[in-house]
């Protein structure tokens, strides 16, 4: 069976700081995979090369038997990966609902288009399934930058997902949200992806989130997977516990 | 669909209106508000940019273009009728912003500005050596045909001019409302919040970008045509870096928000340079500066801002929802 992803030998420095050194991954479809590991062990520039947004030194990134290593971000998009960030990255002087039917017009090559009206029965039927599905139907009409932090890791997300990946990558979902909301929000989010077959890598740093909704866990530390299994035992090995979880499981 | 056909009547009724309040003004205040039209399409370009995030200080330019283009058919082949002179102007707007818009595209803020600025002092410096086309003296362009038909007297003749102008303005002003409103219009503005996610999502900023360009260069030639016609007279003045920033601070007057506004704007700052020269001739330029600092003090987003605060202000505030999310 082909990996939806497959990351062979991996390198990136960034001058004398060695971010990725020889990673190589494969992630089967509909995986749930979260990535572990401190501060600068790799996590987010292993996303970075995946989306496009970083080339690697050297190395490949296979998706579903393509090579797309290197590709521009939206060419990436375009073969079916996504990705929401550690600082959401919306459009912030826009509405909620505004920021939905964007990245629903651009899915469906509209973004070309200078007569169709942006908003359209159609396309506002869709985004009320988006805003039943992440709950967030009582914001529609709120301009971005009025929202509260979890709204907008939300909306991140949503934004995402509204591209129908393959694969979904969501850089620490959790971080910055009050500890009482982070299942909660974990649980919007896993609840709007499961009746699609989506494969998703997350990044977090809550080993309590790893381990209630990864099936698979990598643990990162200076550039190097140190460890990769089931949640138990990534979270109870040694050098894991040593490098990357301080004990905690 | 409702939308395009409200603008569309909007853009009818604006078309009428105007020729009876043309029909019933005096002619200096017609001629003003021909001029004030032809300059605040050049400024309605700068605002199609600013929605995306770009100030062009150099739409003198595509100006200047249009108005050479329109002079040259004039001249050199005697094309006398306004709208084929003023489609000329277009289309050497046109043709000039898609060959600088790819040079441009990958550039922001105070680097994107200063470089359209280089090129239209490039433009203004080509112009003043080129004797064939006047030089720094320019060319008079005699008074156009419109459809055929040419006015005998010279009041008929602003007149008429100011009724086509006022129907290529509206034309124009409508499709831009359109373009604003579309799918694309609200992406430009998307690229103008961040940039990362449109391209996260699919989309080239670099091609919005450049999309807006080519519509700002090909309203500055039209603009520039139509000011040609109304003052019977170009030179290179029209690409001097004032001119460009006469635009800028027309689309600063204005904002983004509103198609109407610039037009309100223009014949504003018109009005307002007339009774200057004439009662304090040597302080406009202080009026203006002054004016200016109000707007941005005051009024940050432009006159067209006012009523966006008044929808705003009309609009009930959505209680906070107290069981999602904080």
């Amino acid at each position: 069976m082909t990996a939806l992803l497959e990351t062979i030998g991996l390198q990136k420095a960034f001058g004398a700081v060695i971010a990725a050194s020889d990673i190589s991954v494969a992630v089967e479809q509909g995986e749930k995979l979260g990535l572990i590991g401190n501060n600068g062990a790799g996590k987010t520039t292993f996303i970075n090369i995946v989306t496009g947004h970083l080339k690697p030194d050297a190395g490949c990134v296979m998706l579903d038997g393509k090579d797309i290593t290197g590709r521009a971000p939206r060419q990436v998009r375009r073969d079916g990966v996504s990705r929401s960030f550690q600082i959401p990255q919306l459009f912030t002087s826009l509405t909620l609902d505004q920021n939905l039917l964007l990245a629903l017009a651009i899915l469906r090559e509209e973004g070309m288009s200078s007569w169709q009206p942006s908003r359209s029965d159609a396309r506002m039927a869709e985004v009320d399934d988006l805003l039943d599905r992440f709950r967030l139907r009582p914001y529609r009409e709120q301009t971005v930058a009025v929202l509260p932090g979890g709204v907008r890791k939300l909306v991140d997300v949503a934004m995402a997902v509204t591209q129908r990946p393959k694969l979904l990558l969501l850089d620490e979902p959790t971080s910055g949200v009050a500890v009482e909301e982070k299942f909660p929000l974990m649980d919007v989010i896993m609840r709007a992806i499961e009746r699609t077959d989506t494969t998703v890598l997350f990044v977090e740093h809550d080993m309590d989130i790893v381990g209630r909704y990864a099936d698979r866990v990598l643990a990162f530390y200076a550039g190097r997977i140190i460890a990769d299994g089931e949640p138990g035992t990534v979270l109870s090995n040694e050098e894991v516990q040593r490098y990357v979880t301080g004990g905690a499981t | 669909m409702s939308g395009i056909f409200g603008t569309l009547a909007a853009a009818v009724i604006a078309c009428a209106a105007l020729a009876l309040a043309g029909y019933a003004a005096p002619n200096w205040l017609v001629l003003i508000a021909t001029l004030a039209f032809s300059k605040g399409l050049v400024a309605l370009g700068i605002v199609a940019l600013m929605r995306g995030g770009l100030v062009s200080f150099g739409q003198g330019t595509f100006y200047c273009a249009g108005a050479y283009a329109a002079g040259m058919a004039m001249r050199s082949f005697e094309i006398n009728d306004a709208a084929l002179l003023v489609a000329l102007g277009a289309v050497a707007g046109l043709i000039l912003g898609v060959i600088i818009a790819p040079l441009l595209a990958g550039y922001r803020g105070i680097f994107f500005a200063t470089l359209t600025l280089a090129l239209s002092m490039i433009v203004y410096g080509i112009l003043n050596k080129t004797y064939s086309l006047g030089g720094s003296d320019g060319l008079n362009l005699h008074a156009p045909s419109f459809f055929g038909y040419r006015p005998a007297a010279s009041e008929n003749a602003s007149y008429a001019l100011f009724l086509f102008t006022s129907l290529t303005t509206v034309i124009a002003a409508a499709m831009c409302r359109i373009h604003f409103d579309s799918v694309r219009g609200l992406l430009s503005h998307a690229a103008r919040d961040n940039e990362i996610r449109v391209e996260y999502l699919g989309a080239s900023v670099r091609w919005i970008n450049g999309v807006n360009f080519a519509i700002a260069a090909a309203l500055g030639g039209i603009g520039g045509a139509l000011s040609a016609l109304s003052l019977g007279h170009i030179d290179p003045d029209f690409a001097f870096w004032t001119t460009s920033g006469e635009f800028v601070f027309l689309a600063i007057l204005s904002g983004y928000v509103s198609v109407t506004a610039v037009f309100v704007a223009a014949v504003l700052v018109e009005l307002g340079r007339s009774y200057s020269s004439q009662y304090f001739p040597n302080t406009w330029q202080g009026a203006l500066g002054v004016f200016l600092l109000l707007i941005i003090l005051f009024l940050p987003g432009g006159l067209g801002s006012l009523a966006l605060r008044l929808r705003v202000s009309r609009a009930k505030p959505e209680p906070a929802p107290a069981e999602t999310l904080k």
